[in-house]
C-alpha cells in the first residue's frame, strides 16, 4: 500500500491560504521492470549487434552519398510514383544522407534503451531562493559600493550621469532617418504616393508587349493588364520598379448600358473602363475578373469590387473603391489617359485624405 | 584525478581533461553535472525538436549564404532552368535559382533549410502548449516563459524575413502586404514604410536589409535567448510529471551520462536524418514556378508559410472598417488584424503566468507538473486561444477551402467571422466542463477505487459490485492534485470604519481567484483516500477465492511494473554488476 505524506504547512512565504510548501508529495517506490537484455545474455548480444550494424550501415550510406554527389548528373531526373518527375541528385542525396544520419541516432537510442541501465535515479532539488546569509552578503556589498562611490551623496554627479545615459542612444536612433535617402527638394511620402506616371494624353500600352492599345483590341468582357507608355524607359532610368507598382492598371470592356456608375462623368471610353490594378486593402495586384458579374476579386484577401459600379467594394476587407483612371483616345485612335488618378492608388495611409 | 584510465585513448582524454582543468577548473563542473538527472517524458522531446531543428537551420543556412546574392539589381537569367531563360529578374532570385539548379546538393540544402524552419516553429508552438497546459510556467519558471514568448516572436520574424529573400513572385507579394500593414499604422506608418523600404515600394533596398536581419540580427538574438533558455532549465532543473517516488523536491530520471546523452544526442541525429529525408523527397517553396517578382503581378491561391497563415487569415476575415478622423485616415481593417490582434495575443501570452499567480495567491515553487484537468480555467483559456488561432489559420486558406470543396467563400468567410467570436467561449466552457468531469472521476477513484464492472453475490445473498484499489502508479498521479482556496473577499472598511484603500483591486483579485478556483472538485484527505482504497481492497478480496486459479501465474503486484524487492537491482552499478 502506498503511503502518502504531507509536509507540515508553514506560513513563511506563501499566501495565507496555501501551505508554504507543496504538500501531498506522493511517495512510492519507483517502478522498474527488468528488460530481456538484462536477463538474457543472448538478447544483450543481439542488441549489441543491432546497434553496431546501424552505425556500420550509416558509414555505408555516407559513402553512397559522396558517390552520388560525384556521379549523378545534376540535370538528370527520375520518375518516382507519388513524387512525380524529380531531380535524381536531390532525391538520392537526401535519401542516402538522411538514412545515414538517422541510423546514427537510431543506433544511439537503441543502445540507451536496450543496454544502458534503465533504473531511474533520484536527485534532490532545492528552492531557487538564496540563503539568508547570501542575501545579507549581497546587500552589504551593495551598501559598500554605494558608500565608496558616493552615489547617494554626489547628487549632481548622479543626476548628470542619468541624463547623459538617457541621451546617448538618441543619435543611434536619429541616424536611422537616412534609411531613406532624400535630396533636399524631395517630395514627401504623401506626394510620392499620390502621383503616378499617368498624365493627360499618356498612351496606354499592354503589359508584356508594351504595344499601345486600341479600343478595337479589347472585346466586350475582355480584360487587359496595361501600363503607361514609356514605363520601361523610366524603369531603366530609376533602376527600380516603383513606377510600375503604382501605374499598373487593368482595362475592362463592358456593354456601356451595364455601367451603373463611374467615379467621374464620362471617364470610360465606349464601355472601356480603366482601374488601378493595386488593391486598396494592402496592395496586391488584382486580375481575377468575372466578366458576367463585372466583379474583380483580389487573390490575396478576397476583397471583391464591382467594376460596373465605380469599383465599389462588395465583399471582403478592403474599405475603398478601386481608383478609376479617366481615359479617352488620341487622334491616332490609341487609348490614352486624360489625367492622373484622382486619388492615391493602393493601400490607405495616415495622410491619404489630406492630399 | 585518480588514474583509472587503461586504454591509450582514455589516457589522452584524461591528460586533456587535466590540462583544461588546470586552466578552467572544469572538472569541478563535470563532476557535479555529468550525473545530473533529467526526468523522462515524451512531451519533453518537443523543445528538443525545436532546438535541433534550429541547429539544422543554422548549418544549412550558412551553406546557402555562400551562394545567395542579396541584390535587387536586375539581370537577365541565363542559367539552366529553361522556362526562365532570358527573363529579367533580380540577382537575389537568379542566385536562388542557381542554388536550386546549378549547385549540386543546393536544392537539398535549401529544402532542408525551409523544412527545418517550418518544423522549428511548429515544435516551438507545441512545446509552448505543453508548458502552458501543464503549468510548467509557474514559479520559479516565469522568466523562462518570457524568454520562450520572445523566441516565438523572433522565430516568426526569422521565418518571414527568410522566405522573402528569394525575391520570387510569392515572397514579393508578402512584402507588398507588409508595406500595406506598415502604412496602416497611425501617425508614423507612412514614414515607417518609406524608411523600411528605403523609399517607395518596392525600391531596391529591402532584400539586402532583410538579409542582414535574417542572417545576423535575428539568429544572433535567437541564439543568445536559446542559450539563456537552456541555462535556466539547467539551473532550475527540469519539471516532472507526478508519479511514484516523484515529489516537488526531487528529480527522478536518467543521468546525463550516459543515458540522457545517448538519447538526446541520438535524437538530434534522428531529427537531422528525418529533415534530410523530407528535404530530399518533398518539394517545398518551388520558387522557379512562381517566377520573378514584379509589383503588378500575382498568382491566385497565394499562401504564406504556415506560421504566418493566422495573420493572413485575420486580414481576410476582418470587416472593412476605415475612418477618416480630422482628415487623417485610420485603416482599422488592416490595423486590427495585423497589429492589434497579434499585439494582444503576445502580450497576453507574456503576462499570463503573472496574472495566474496573482489570482491564485500561490507563491510556492512548482516543480511537479499539474495535470491539465486540475486547472480547468487555465486549460479552458488555452483551448479557447488555440481555437481562436485555429479559426484565423483556417481563414488564411479560405480561398483554397472554398475552391476545393466548392463552397461560396462569402458564406465561408461569414461563418468563420462568427465562429471566431463565439467559438473560443464555447471551447472554454466545454473544456472546463470536461476537466471538471475528469476531476470528479478522479475523486471517485480515490474514494472508491476502480469499478470493476463485476457483480458478486456474497454467501449471505447480498449483491455487490467489486471495486478494485488503484495501482500505486495511478494513485501517485491522481493523489498529487493540489487544492487552492479562493482568496477571501476584501472588507470595504476595517473594524474602525477606515476605508480600505485597495478595496477595488482586492475585489478584482478575489473575483479572478474565485473564477479560477471555485469550481474545482476537492481532493479527498489522505485518510479518506486510505479508507477508500482499503475498502476497495476489501471488496476485491471477497472475490479472491474465485480468481485464485486464474491469478496464480500473475505477478502479485500487477498493473504494469514490478515493485522493487530485495535482490532486484536498484542502482545502475548493481544492475551492471549483476549482469556480468
Amino acid at each position: 500500500m502506498t503511503e502518502l505524506t504531507s509536509t507540515s504547512p508553514s506560513q513563511e512565504d506563501g499566501h495565507e491560504n496555501t501551505p508554504a510548501k507543496l504538500g501531498h508529495s506522493p511517495v512510492a517506490p519507483i517502478p522498474h521492470r527488468l528488460r530481456v537484455t538484462d536477463t538474457d545474455p543472448k538478447a544483450a548480444r543481439r542488441a549489441e549487434r543491432q546497434v553496431a550494424s546501424m552505425f556500420t550501415l550509416s558509414m555505408v550510406f555516407i559513402i553512397l552519398a559522396v558517390i552520388a554527389y560525384a556521379t549523378i548528373d545534376k540535370f538528370a531526373t527520375i520518375y518516382i510514383p507519388v513524387l512525380g518527375e524529380v531531380g535524381t541528385s536531390n532525391v538520392v542525396l537526401g535519401l542516402t544522407f538522411g538514412i545515414a544520419v538517422f541510423l546514427i541516432g537510431a543506433g544511439a537510442i537503441q543502445w540507451a534503451k536496450k543496454l544502458m541501465p534503465d533504473v531511474e535515479v533520484v536527485q534532490e532539488r532545492h528552492d531557487m531562493v538564496s540563503e539568508k546569509s547570501d542575501d545579507q552578503l549581497a546587500a552589504a556589498q551593495y551598501e559598500r559600493g554605494k558608500d565608496e562611490s558616493g552615489f547617494a551623496r554626489y547628487k549632481l554627479i548622479r543626476r548628470s550621469l542619468l541624463g547623459a545615459l538617457a541621451l546617448f542612444p538618441i543619435p543611434l536612433v536619429v541616424v536611422l532617418r537616412d534609411l531613406w535617402i532624400t535630396p533636399a527638394d524631395s517630395p514627401s511620402p504623401t506626394e510620392i504616393l499620390s502621383e503616378t506616371l499617368w498624365t493627360s494624353g499618356k498612351r496606354i500600352v499592354s503589359d508584356g508587349t508594351y504595344v499601345p492599345v486600341r479600343p478595337e483590341d479589347l472585346p466586350v468582357g475582355g480584360l487587359v493588364s496595361a501600363l503607361p507608355e514609356g514605363i520601361m524607359e523610366v524603369q531603366e532610368e530609376e533602376h527600380n520598379m516603383n513606377a510600375r507598382g503604382k501605374a499598373t492598371i487593368i482595362l475592362v470592356r463592358m456593354d456601356p448600358d451595364q455601367i451603373r456608375s463611374q467615379q467621374g462623368e464620362g471617364w470610360d471610353y465606349n464601355g472601356i473602363l480603366a482601374y488601378s490594378k493595386i488593391c486598396t486593402h494592402v496592395g496586391c495586384p488584382i486580375a481575377l475578373y468575372e466578366q458576367r458579374t463585372h466583379h474583380l476579386l483580389c487573390p490575396c484577401h478576397q476583397s471583391t469590387f464591382d467594376l460596373a459600379d465605380s469599383g465599389a467594394v462588395i465583399f471582403g476587407p478592403a474599405a475603398r473603391n478601386m481608383p478609376q483612371l479617366p481615359i479617352s483616345v488620341d487622334e491616332e485612335g490609341y487609348l490614352i489617359a486624360t489625367q492622373d488618378f484622382a486619388q492615391p492608388v493602393g493601400p490607405s495611409f495616415w495622410e491619404r485624405d489630406r492630399t | 584525478m585518480s588514474t583509472t584510465a587503461d586504454h591509450p585513448v582514455e589516457k589522452i582524454g584524461e591528460a586533456s581533461a587535466q590540462y583544461v582543468d588546470e586552466r578552467l577548473g572544469s572538472n569541478k563542473f563535470l563532476g557535479r553535472n555529468l550525473g545530473k538527472v533529467f526526468p523522462d517524458h515524451w512531451s519533453f522531446m518537443l523543445g528538443e525538436i525545436a532546438l535541433y531543428s534550429f541547429i539544422i537551420v543554422l548549418l544549412t543556412g550558412t551553406f546557402l549564404t555562400f551562394f545567395y546574392n542579396p541584390s535587387m539589381v536586375e539581370v537577365i537569367y541565363n542559367g539552366s532552368y529553361v522556362p526562365l531563360k532570358g527573363v529579367q529578374m533580380s540577382e537575389a532570385y537568379a542566385s536562388s535559382l542557381n542554388i536550386s539548379f546549378e549547385v549540386r546538393g543546393g536544392l537539398l540544402i535549401r529544402q532542408m533549410h525551409h523544412w527545418s524552419a517550418l518544423i522549428f516553429v511548429a515544435a516551438m508552438a507545441v512545446h509552448m502548449f505543453r508548458v502552458f497546459f501543464t503549468g510548467a510556467f509557474r514559479k520559479p519558471r516565469e522568466f523562462n516563459w518570457l524568454v520562450g514568448v520572445g523566441l516565438t516572436a523572433l522565430a516568426l520574424g526569422a521565418g518571414f524575413t527568410g522566405y522573402s529573400l528569394p525575391d520570387d513572385l510569392l515572397s514579393g507579394t508578402g512584402l507588398q502586404i507588409i508595406r500595406g500593414i506598415l502604412q496602416s499604422i497611425p501617425l508614423v506608418g507612412t514614414w515607417a514604410a518609406f524608411l523600411v523600404f528605403g523609399g517607395e515600394f518596392p525600391g531596391t533596398d529591402i532584400i539586402p536589409r532583410l538579409y542582414a536581419a535574417h542572417i545576423l540580427l535575428i539568429p544572433g538574438i535567437l541564439l543568445a535567448l536559446i542559450s539563456v533558455h537552456l541555462m535556466m532549465v539547467w539551473t532550475q532543473k527540469h519539471t516532472q510529471f507526478p508519479g511514484p517516488g516523484r515529489t516537488n523536491d526531487n528529480v527522478v530520471g536518467y543521468p546525463l551520462l550516459p543515458v540522457y546523452m545517448a538519447k538526446a544526442g541520438g535524437f538530434f541525429f534522428i531529427v537531422f536524418g528525418i529533415i534530410a529525408l523530407i528535404g530530399g523527397l518533398v518539394t517545398v517553396n518551388p520558387i522557379w514556378i512562381f517566377g520573378p517578382y514584379t509589383p503588378d503581378q500575382v498568382s491566385a491561391g497565394t499562401q504564406p508559410d504556415w506560421y504566418i497563415g493566422w495573420l493572413d487569415g485575420a486580414l481576410r476575415l476582418m470587416p472593412n472598417w476605415e475612418n477618416v478622423i480630422a482628415g487623417f485616415t485610420i485603416s482599422w481593417n488592416v490595423l486590427i488584424p495585423s497589429v492589434i490582434i497579434p499585439g494582444i495575443l503576445f502580450t497576453g501570452l507574456a503576462l499570463y503566468p503573472f496574472l495566474e499567480a496573482w489570482a491564485s495567491g500561490d507563491k510556492r515553487e512548482h516543480n511537479l507538473l499539474e495535470r491539465p484537468r486540475n486547472a480547468p480555467v487555465r486549460t479552458g483559456i488555452g483551448v479557447a486561444a488555440i481555437v481562436f488561432y485555429g479559426i484565423l489559420w483556417i481563414g488564411g486558406g479560405n480561398d483554397v477551402i472554398a475552391t476545393t470543396f466548392n463552397l461560396s467563400f462569402n458564406a465561408l468567410s461569414w461563418t468563420l467571422r462568427i465562429t471566431l467570436i463565439i467559438g473560443p467561449p464555447i471551447a472554454f466552457l466545454i473544456t472546463k466542463r470536461i476537466c471538471l468531469g475528469l476531476q470528479r472521476k478522479d475523486r471517485e477513484k480515490l474514494l472508491h477505487g476502480y469499478e470493476s464492472g463485476r457483480v458478486l453475490r456474497l454467501p449471505h445473498g447480498e449483491f455487490i459490485e467489486v471495486h478494485q484499489p488503484l495501482n500505486y502508479k495511478e494513485l501517485a498521479v491522481i493523489s498529487a492534485k493540489e487544492d487552492l482556496a479562493v482568496l477571501p473577499a476584501p472588507e470595504k472598511t476595517d473594524a474602525d470604519g477606515v476605508r480600505n484603500p485597495t478595496y477595488r483591486v482586492d475585489q478584482l483579485r478575489h473575483k479572478l481567484s474565485s473564477w479560477f478556483l471555485r469550481d474545482n472538485i476537492t481532493r479527498p484527505t489522505d485518510a479518506e483516500i486510505e479508507a477508500g482504497q482499503a475498502h476497495a481492497s476489501h471488496t476485491a478480496a471477497l472475490e479472491a477465492p474465485l480468481n485464485e486459479y486464474e491469478l496464480q501465474d500473475e505477478d502479485p503486484v500487477g498493473h504494469g511494473g514490478v515493485l522493487h524487492h530485495p535482490g532486484m537491482p536498484m542502482t545502475n552499478q548493481e544492475q551492471i554488476d549483476q549482469r556480468q
